[in-house]
């Protein structure tokens, strides 16, 4: 499998403060990768190196292929990002949040016109493309978040806590289109604070005061921690972390 | 200690409905938790609650106080922290705390107790600004605010979201000592796995309640026989399990998946006979067998809060 993300000690630096120190690791193509950590350990950092939003203090890292230093730009068209925060206008129409934002990835207008016959088809929403997105039940509208995030068939999706406050049904739906993407080959690259999540995930890294604790897929690091659960491993993991907050 | 009689309260004219006919009752002592999603309409009964806002229709009290003649003494007699982080960011750890206690006419020192072990946490801190806070020392220091009046009610929306595990354990920890000092505690979150953690607990979606009973009782309420399967690979095993025939439901839980078969409703499965699910369940394994899954597992197992919330969206 080819990899996607490849990392070597990527280190960023506030000062004296190490937020994230000499990570090392590779993503291959249609991974679930599961980035966990406690709050405060440096996740939001290493997700802004890998996204081209802040540039490293020293090591390396290519993103799809691209520099995290000298072509963020060329991140930025390739990746796709999704977070529970911020994902789509609310007084926009679910056509023209499909518009705006294949429109600001640079998507001509036929191939815009194309792409949002074949999104609406799939997530069944035809008869819903003048419905404002506000209007929409919490489901539909995260399905086509999603879809939107990958409007620019990206390699890689980030997707920062995109399940935090919603209902169990409507999760693990998510979790089925996570699974959907992977398969057709999208790199999943994804953040949570539920552990029963991180059992979905191919593999599972976890941070703990700015360094990659242990990295591994849920099973060997079951076994590797002695733990029944994920949580487990995180607890075992995280509760003598020195570093506390966000 | 708290009661709510028919609460209803909608925004936007009517158009959405946030708070449709909800009653409960809070025993003086109580741990109540309010467990539901966004949009269930947790935050509106809080704010109802603590006189910030006023019911389209229903009563309520707090302490025996009416929420809307009284809302004076309520106000100074319960603590609030609020989901979003409300305090002065200019001001220090400090100076908010001082803040919070001359305003309800006490002193740090009257009520240290009850904070301490709290306080204690971010005292080194004490000098700093709180809108340079991380976000669990923020949390720490609105609790100590909403506390250092020694509210009888103590009113936490959300206080665990977006908290990583092992912080999320440490405040269910200072809650639990909290509630012997005999402070009636409602709670709300979207983490099913707190509930356990209540006394008794409201499941709560859009706006309704779908259940009300202590953690264990919801629990036994479950009226299906609910299965656990597990096979090396459990994203294959799902799609499986949801083709089988017999299949009533299916949702991954972690690394297995949890499985209720037709045939089992409560109402005696409607056309189904007698003992169909046990038949249905019996003959899963050797259905996964053939389509290449040999290696499937299924066992009976006690439901938890969140199959239970599954099940109540469900019907």
């Amino acid at each position: 499998m080819p990899t996607v993300i490849t990392t070597d000690k990527l280190t960023k630096r506030f000062g004296s403060f190490v937020a994230a120190s000499e990570l090392t690791f590779t993503v291959e193509k249609g991974e679930i990768f599961g980035f966990l950590g406690a709050n405060g350990a440096g996740k939001t950092t290493a997700m802004r190196m890998l996204c081209g939003l802040l540039k490293p203090s020293s090591g390396n890292a290519t993103i799809a292929g691209f520099d995290v230093y000298s072509e963020t730009e060329k991140i930025k068209r390739n990746i796709g990002y999704m977070s529970q925060k911020f994902s789509l206008y609310d007084d926009l129409t679910v056509s023209e949040n499909i518009r705006f934002y294949a429109g600001i990835y640079g998507m001509s207008l036929p191939a815009i016109r194309e792409k949002t016959r074949v999104l609406l088809d799939e997530l069944q929403l035809r008869n819903e493309a003048k419905t404002l997105v506000r209007e929409l039940p919490l489901g539909w509208k995260q399905k086509l978040a999603f879809s939107v995030s990958i409007v620019h068939d990206p390699e890689i999706v980030f997707l920062d806590e995109p399940t935090g406050g919603v209902d169990p049904v409507t999760r693990r739906q998510f979790w089925d289109l996570i699974y959907s993407a992977a398969d057709k080959g999208v790199t999943v690259f994804v953040t949570t604070h539920y552990m029963d999540e991180a059992e979905y995930c191919n593999r599972v890294s976890i941070m703990v005061d700015g360094v990659i604790a242990a990295l591994d897929s849920p099973a060997t690091l079951k076994k590797q921690f002695g733990g029944a659960s994920m949580e487990d491993v995180f607890y075992e993991l995280a509760r003598n972390a020195k570093r506390k907050g966000d | 200690m708290i009661t709510l009689e028919h609460i209803d309260k909608s925004y936007n004219k009517g158009s959405i409905q946030a708070v449709k006919d909800v009653s409960f009752k809070v025993a003086p002592g109580e741990m109540f938790g309010l467990i539901g999603p966004d949009g269930a309409g947790k935050t509106t009964q809080f704010r109802i609650l603590t006189t910030l806002l006023l019911p389209d229709s229903g009563h309520a009290t707090v302490n025996g106080l009416d929420i809307i003649r009284d809302l004076d003494k309520i106000r100074s007699s319960v603590g609030y922290m609020p989901g979003r982080f409300s305090l002065y960011q200019d001001l220090t750890i400090e100076e908010n705390l001082q803040f919070f206690a001359t305003v309800f006419g006490t002193t740090i020192k009257e009520n240290y107790n009850l904070i301490k072990d709290i306080y204690q946490q971010i005292e080194p801190f004490k000098d700093r600004r709180a809108g340079k806070l991380s976000g669990g020392m923020k949390q720490k220091l609105a609790l100590c605010c909403a506390l250092i009046h020694k509210p009888t009610v103590l009113f936490l929306d959300e206080p665990t979201t977006g908290v990583d595990v092992v912080s999320r354990k440490e405040f269910w920890d200072m809650l639990g000592r909290l509630k012997k000092e005999g402070i009636t505690i409602l709670v709300s979150t979207p983490y099913m796995d707190e509930a356990s953690r209540c006394d008794r607990v409201a499941l709560i979606q859009k706006g309704s309640i779908l259940s009300i009973d202590e953690p264990a009782g919801i629990v036994r309420a479950f009226p299906l026989d609910l299965y656990a399967a597990t096979a090396p690979n459990t994203h294959l095993l799902l799609r499986e399990i949801r083709e089988y025939p017999g299949t009533d439901s299916c949702f991954a839980f972690g690394d297995a998946l949890h499985v209720t078969f037709k045939g089992d409703r409560a109402d005696g499965g409607a056309g189904v006979a007698a003992g169909g699910a046990a038949v249905a369940a019996d003959r899963l394994l050797p259905w996964l067998a053939e389509k290449g899954l040999p290696d499937a597992r299924l066992k009976k197992i006690t439901p938890g809060i969140e199959d239970c919330f599954i099940h109540l969206l469900k019907s």
